[in-house]
């Protein structure tokens, strides 16, 4: 069996590995990562979605032995010192989650709409977690949450610099 | 003594969630997270026919399969699995069919589960399952209602295809259409719908030989373990159901499920943990499909407008079998068809066919949402046939606020609201008479794009549901919801629900409700569902019940509370409990300073060194509540829509909604059930249908063709409210978990039918997609 080195939240992990493991699965079921979850098998729903070097995938649709070598973000690993990131705490302060379980995958494909266009408009936000399915929300605070975030995003830069 | 109290009631304020805290950081505990040790995996292989006698099934070759434990025909579980119950046998002489788990001679729906396979991981059971051999003696699929009630139909049991007639009948209706001068007479077709709740079913049970501990994505933790017991005979004191956190059910999980019986029996069988996840593709096949009715509306009425009588005959498709509520769920919609309107005669008939699907059941709104649905489309086109406002026609016939409480001709008691004034905000909000400005000006120059404007009002009955009136309907169980509150020797307070969420928000709406019951902070309480063993007691989440009966129960227990800490604190300030004012948390002697806060109290009660003579060393209590009557949230819902003629293409401008869901305890969770409300109801009006082909396999089994709206599907929407307190409970709520999904999807298709108005369009079949829209078009310009 391949023998893959992944780094997921900032541990390293070498693990052997059937090359037909999917990404998720490494993630749930070998590393004990259940905050990515599976909504679906056909990368039409995103709940799994975490960063593969600071890009957005569809762990359903990964194999595990493509993220060789790679570094993973998952929800799980976005707090830092246990404050939250902007977009949970956005999330949260809009109301943008019911059941939650979208929420994961929702919240990484913002920070990767947002790292690509850091003050999107409605639309753009719309459009831009269009591969994101939610149940729950009807979208509109998860839009509103996600123009939340990124304004505290931007904020937090500018007083930085 | 401290005050250290809030003075603003937390009824009411815009708490955020306490559940989100493990919601956006990844420590939610979903069911295909428990990994116990020596856990075991199964698969199912399920049947790819539609009908067909099971001829062999020979599971050996899996057996010897790598990392496989064992694998079991339907055969190997025929003597233990029972039949999964169907708890609402709606009519006397309804046919209720044997329905075995697993199938052991006869398949009846693509998707039914024939042989399955448990190994050491997911990977190796699914694999396994190729090594089962299955042979099909193919029988001819039933999948048309009209044709299944046919004489020569082929049959889906033995006892036919009938399964029940259900008949309601109030007033003189021959007489009100005899003679009516205008009548309207409309069929619809509510489409066969998939939940799609995001949380995949799963489910997990471990034994340690004697108890059975069973951890299921579900709706129903307590009326699962009843059944579960009834079911398989596992003596229901050593069964345990936990519902964990639950992504989403919409109905879809209220039922006693195939896997969760046979994964119970697995478990037995091999004394082993054993897990089940369904994938995505499983989970279209057999997750309970929702809606699919054929719908008859009549509408008798005056020149005027006003109306005479409603008739309505439904064929409902129960599919294979009667699930848990299945033969219930249409009926749900019979005290429905009359609205909010005034009428002198009403008529209902449903008939339940079964056809080779899978099996209907509740479905975000069961019945009510269908009833909407029929009544105003109908409703919209009567105005068109009187040439009418279809406000204005609303307006002549609801029952006005004064007029309340009303009894409807359905037999039910509306105890308040006010259509007049949710409806004058929506139309303020809306801007109706500058739309309806627009939309002249377009008609008038032919614009290719047209607008639309969809009017819906609606009511529900829900708070489901008064015990008395379930029976009286046959159905098998109470409507009642139970609390516990304990108040901890630290003054913090644990509640405990009977009322298990799925994504409502019940921990945080249920600690403003203690909080102020109590006079405790908000962050003092937490709230404890979903376990029987930690929750012995309740009827679960369903029905937009769960404030309107679990909510009061909380009231109830709380105020048993309150009057054990009035004698303790009597005894304690030397005083006669009459003379005690509870005010915030604090229990005082009427006209002094002198007093006790619950905390001091709940401390003196852990001590009990100084306790009035026979009162136990307790601050806690339990209630059950029984409503009397159902509550009756309403609400007005406008929908605009651009409507390209050329492409069939549908945009939704603008949304308005004004619900009256009476009093509110939290209006971020109201505002989010309602935004979500809306986007299922779109849905049905625009996307989703589930499609079965002509030899009844299902097309739609992924989300890439069963289309669920994303974000860029929808627009924002503008809601609000009035607040017309309930009065029949002591919180004044009504329940808001479905009456986004009654009242939209009507507004929807209205909207696309009013803009095609001068296209002599009438009716747009759902979903209303681009082919549909542009084909109805085609055909009004050529007649």
């Amino acid at each position: 069996m391949p023998q893959i080195t992944v780094t997921v939240d900032g541990i390293t992990h070498e693990v052997e590995v059937e090359p037909r493991l999917l990404l998720v699965h490494l993630l749930r079921d070998r590393l004990g990562k259940t905050g990515t979850p599976i909504g679906c098998d056909t990368s039409n729903c995103g709940a799994c979605t975490v960063l593969m070097d600071g890009k957005s995938v569809k762990s359903c649709s990964v194999l595990a032995v493509q993220a060789d070598q790679s570094d993973i973000l998952t929800i799980e690993g976005l707090s830092t010192d246990g404050t939250w990131h902007p977009l949970q705490k956005a999330f949260h302060e809009e109301h943008a989650l019911q059941c939650g379980y979208c929420t994961p995958g929702m919240i990484m494909a913002s920070l990767d709409l947002l790292r690509e266009n850091p003050a999107p408009d409605d639309d753009a936000i719309r459009k831009g977690l269009e591969g994101n399915l939610c149940r729950c929300t009807g979208y509109c605070n998860i839009v509103r949450a996600v123009r939340r975030a990124a304004a505290e995003m931007s904020g937090r830069e500018v007083s930085a610099t | 003594m401290t005050e250290t109290l809030e003075t603003v009631p937390e009824v009411g304020r815009a708490r955020r969630r306490k559940e989100d805290t493990r919601l956006v950081t990844g420590r939610t505990r979903w069911t295909d997270n428990i990994q116990l040790p020596g856990m075991l995996y199964v698969a199912f292989l399920r049947s790819p026919m539609a009908h067909a006698r099971i001829t062999r099934v020979d599971v050996s070759a899996a057996r010897r399969r790598p990392g496989v434990v064992a694998a079991f025909s339907g055969r190997d579980f025929a003597d233990e699995q029972g039949s999964l119950p169907c708890a609402w046998p709606v009519t006397e002489d309804m046919v209720q069919p044997d329905h075995p788990p697993m199938a052991v001679d006869t398949v009846r729906y693509v998707g039914e589960a024939v042989a399955c396979v448990v190994a050491t991981d997911r990977y190796r059971a699914a694999d396994a399952l190729e090594a089962i051999e299955v042979e099909y003696e193919p029988l001819p699929p039933v999948l048309d209602m009209n044709e299944a009630l046919k004489p020569g139909s082929p049959k889906v049991h033995e006892a036919g295809n009938k399964a029940f007639t259900w008949k309601f009948s109030n007033g003189d209706v021959e007489a009100a259409f005899r003679d009516a001068p205008v009548v309207i007479d409309r069929r619809y077709r509510q489409q066969r719908l998939i939940p799609s709740a995001m949380e995949p079913r799963a489910v997990v049970v471990d034994t340690d030989g004697e108890t059975f501990t069973l951890y299921s994505a579900t709706q129903i933790p307590h009326i699962l373990r009843v059944m579960l017991a009834l079911t398989t005979g596992i003596p229901e004191h050593r069964l345990r159901v936990i519902a964990p956190d639950v992504g989403g059910g919409f109905g879809s999980k209220l039922q006693v499920t195939a896997e969760e019986v046979l994964c119970l029996l697995i478990c037995r069988r091999l004394g082993k943990p054993v897990k089940w996840t369904e994938s995505r593709t499983e989970g279209n096949l057999t997750v309970h499909h929702g809606r699919d009715q054929l719908q008859h509306i009549e509408i008798a009425a005056e020149r005027d407008g006003r109306i005479r009588g409603i008739r309505v005959n439904l064929l409902a498709d129960m599919g294979a079998y009667l699930m848990l509520v299945t033969p219930g769920v249409p009926l749900l919609g019979a005290f429905m068809y009359n609205g909010i309107y005034k009428m002198d005669a009403y008529d209902f008939t449903c008939t339940g066919v079964f056809t080779t699907k899978m099996p209907t059941d509740a479905y975000r709104g069961a019945g009510r949402p269908e009833a909407t649905y029929a009544l105003e489309r109908a409703m919209d086109e009567l105005a068109h046939e009187l040439g009418l406002d279809p406000i204005e026609l609303r307006r002549r016939n609801w029952i006005k606020h004064e007029e309340f409480p009303y009894t409807t001709i359905a037999g039910l008691t509306y105890d308040s609201g006010n259509y007049e004034a949710a409806t004058e905000k929506a139309l303020a909000l809306f801007g109706y008479d500058k739309l309806r400005a627009e939309q002249a000006d377009r008609r008038e120059r032919k614009d290719p794009v047209q607008l639309g404007i969809g009017v819906s009002t609606y009511t529900e009955m829900c708070g489901l549901a008064p015990s008395r009136v379930l029976g009286s309907l046959s159905y098998g169980a109470g409507g009642w919801e139970h609390a516990d509150v304990r108040v901890l020797p630290t003054g913090k307070v644990e509640v405990v629900t009977g009322s298990s969420p799925h994504g409502q928000g019940h921990e945080t709406a249920w600690s403003q409700i203690v909080a102020d019951q109590l006079g405790v902070p908000f962050e003092d309480v937490t709230v404890i569902h979903g376990d029987t063993a930690s929750s012995h007691k309740g009827m679960d989440t369903y029905g937009s019940r769960s404030l309107a009966v679990g909510g009061i129960a909380i009231v109830r227990a709380c105020e048993k509370v309150r009057e054990k800490a009035r004698q303790i604190a009597a005894h304690l300030l030397e005083a006669s409990p009459d003379d005690i004012e509870f005010d915030r948390g604090v229990f005082r002697v009427r006209g002094t300073q002198s007093g006790k806060t619950i905390q001091e109290i709940a401390l003196a009660t852990f001590a009990a060194h100084n306790l009035p003579d026979g009162v136990e060393p307790r601050l806690d209590a339990s209630a059950t509540f029984d409503p009397e009557n159902f509550s009756f949230p309403h609400g007005t819902h406008l929908c605009a829509v651009e409507v390209d003629t050329e492409t069939g293409a549908v945009k939704i401008r603008s949304y308005v909604a004004v619900d009256d869901v009476g009093t509110v305890v939290n209006p971020l969770i109201v505002e989010g059930q309602v935004h979500g409300g809306i986007a299922q109801g779109i849905g049905q009006a625009l996307f989703e249908e589930a499609v079965y082909d002509p030899e009844g396999n299902l097309l739609t089994t992924t989300m890439a063709d069963y289309l669920l709206p994303s974000a860029a599907d929808l627009p924002d929407f503008v809601t609000d409210r009035t607040e017309t307190p309930a009065t029949s409970n002591p919180l004044g709520v009504k329940g808001v978990g479905e009456a986004g999904t009654i009242a939209s999807t009507p507004a929807v298709v209205n909207a696309i039918v009013d803009a095609l108005r001068p296209y002599g369009v009438h009716d747009v079949p759902m979903p209303c997609t681009p082919e549909r829209v542009w084909r109805a078009v085609q055909e009004g310009a050529a007649s």
